[in-house]
């Protein structure tokens, strides 16, 4: 087991899943409190069309992809807000444009959407070393500022408007929420991938509620889940051969099905006060 | 010293007017309640004063301040229509009176001795003292709404806006939110409440304000509860206006 740090590309590789492992949960408590689980889904299809981007223009892909997540999510605040559009049809013209956009630019590239295929499910190979600076210092802000800022994040996501009349402003920490939420996905695209990082936001934080009364105590307990199950999945794919996105998603599910089982012998043991 | 002043405002939302030049006034010490049928307006006027619906025409001013002008938050201290809709994740009772701190805290940092102790202390008071580490959705509806005022408590603020502070709460709750009342309006507190019935606050009500399709239709002692003669009275000086079905308008943003 520990011949797999004699690689570059392995420590490269579980360097990026500690950052992409903290933060997707950090940022992903307040989507999920927010109820807007499924926005790390959207805007992942929307680095999608960054990723194109910068292959066309031989731009780095990271670099575009986290630009264009990141007016992507300022755009669906924007419609939330002044949109006669819904939350969720705006976020599923998202998912089809983020798609759409992506395989476009792939093919006006010259290349087949097959290629975006370590873009999508991760690929623990792929993280070069200036990745990893952009990596590491992405990750670092996402998960400063969402434990930094959690009295203003945590009131705008529990009560919006008791929030506003607190003084808070909170159209300004929405959109945060929502570009830290697209920087975290360019972070996390080269381990979990594109497709799978809502997954790395949202199940953590759905196993660590099994078991938790607090919000604090979620939030953390979501970063730890998140942290295991990156490093976990990475070490895993290699053992077994396969693509880090799937191993590391499937390992943060089994987690949840732990703390589910565990969460419900523990409510019976200790029925809730009536 | 007036707290709080509506002067002629009015509120249209998705094309319906919501209020039509309505006035308002709410003096240090005091307590007014805003009462109305379902779809009155009575809930707009008061999410309005505090800043969270748009005036088309009119003023709002509180302590003395334009609304677009005001910041001093930790002044005004607002209790939201009770929401069945809980967030995604649980928070304790703790957690939830603690944002009734934002207005004092620095936008970065821990929660000072102060922080906790008046929260400790809203919580006491609004009896819950043995729940502050429940989860919030663990409670009953009566409690949650106690919880929500509290939240406004921790905050020590002069205006306390009540949107129905007691309504889906049992008639003990009732009491005691009455009661609470009464103490912080003591402590020199003003209250501006909505309400659909005064019940046990009727003895605490300074000041009645009935609302009817977005107008005043009456103000004065408790007595002007008894408004729908009034509504019927007004009906005849106005023209019949086009109505929709069900005027369950106001909480439509939530």
């Amino acid at each position: 087991m520990i011949e797999l740090l004699d690689y570059d590309f392995m420590r490269r590789a579980l360097v990026a899943a500690t950052f992409t492992g903290l933060a997707a949960p950090a940022i992903g408590t307040y989507l999920v409190q927010r109820r807007l689980a499924l926005l790390g889904d959207g805007l992942g299809h929307v680095a999608l069309t960054g990723v194109a981007l910068g292959v066309l223009t031989g731009v780095a892909p990271l670099l575009t992809a986290v630009l264009v997540a990141a007016a992507g999510a300022v755009l669906i605040e924007l419609l939330r807000t002044y949109g006669r559009t819904s939350g969720d049809v705006a976020l599923a013209m998202l998912f089809y444009g983020g798609i759409a956009g992506g395989v476009l630019l792939i093919n006006l590239a010259g290349e087949s959407a097959v290629s975006l295929n370590s873009y999508l499910f991760g690929s623990i190979t792929t993280v070069s070393p200036g990745d990893l600076w952009l990596v590491s210092g992405l990750g670092v802000l996402v998960v400063a500022l969402a434990i930094g800022l959690a009295p203003q994040l945590f009131a705008v996501c529990q009560d919006e408007e008791h929030a506003r009349v607190s003084g808070v402003p909170v159209q300004a920490y929405s959109i945060l929420i929502a570009v830290l939420a697209a920087v975290t996905i360019t972070v996390a695209m080269r381990t979990v991938g594109l497709l799978l990082v809502s997954a790395l936001m949202v199940v953590p934080v759905a196993a660590a509620q099994q078991l938790t009364r607090s919000f604090r105590a979620t939030h953390l307990a979501a970063m730890v889940v998140g942290l295991l199950a990156a490093l976990g999945g990475v070490v895993t794919s290699y053992e077994i051969n396969a693509q880090p996105g799937p191993t590391i998603v499937m390992l943060a599910l089994a987690a949840f099905a732990v703390a589910a089982l565990g969460g419900a012998v523990v409510r019976r043991r200790r029925p809730a006060p009536t | 010293m007036t707290v709080l002043v509506v002067r002629d405002a009015s509120v249209t939302l998705e094309g319906r007017p919501v209020l039509r030049h309505v006035d308002l006034e709410v003096a240090e010490g005091e307590i007014v309640a805003l009462l109305g049928a379902n779809g009155s307006g009575k809930s707009t006027l008061v999410r309005a004063a505090v800043g969270l619906v748009r005036l088309d025409a009119g003023q709002i001013e509180l302590f003395g301040t334009p609304l677009s002008k005001f910041r001093a938050w930790r002044r005004l201290g607002y209790v939201p229509q009770q929401s069945r809709a809980t967030a995604g994740v649980p928070a304790t009772v703790q957690e939830v009176v603690m944002s009734g701190r934002l207005s004092h805290r620095p936008i970065a940092g821990l929660a000072r001795q102060a922080d906790h102790d008046a929260v400790t202390a809203a919580v006491a008071r609004v009896g819950l003292a043995d729940r502050m580490r429940s989860p919030f959705a663990e409670l009953s509806g009566g409690q949650q709404q106690r919880v929500l005022i509290a939240r406004a408590l921790a905050g020590d603020a002069d205006l306390l806006v009540m949107d129905e502070p007691t309504s889906g709460v049992d008639h003990d709750s009732q009491e005691s939110i009455a009661e609470l009342i009464g103490g912080l309006v003591n402590e020199g507190a003003s209250v501006l409440l909505v309400a659909h019935e005064l019940g046990p606050m009727r003895n605490l009500v300074d000041r009645v304000v009935v609302l009817g399709e977005g107008r005043v239709v009456a103000t004065g002692g408790v007595d002007a509860a008894v408004y729908e003669e009034h509504e019927q009275v007004h009906h005849h000086a106005e023209p019949p206006e086009p109505r929709p079905e069900v005027l369950g308008g106001e909480g439509v943003f939530r």
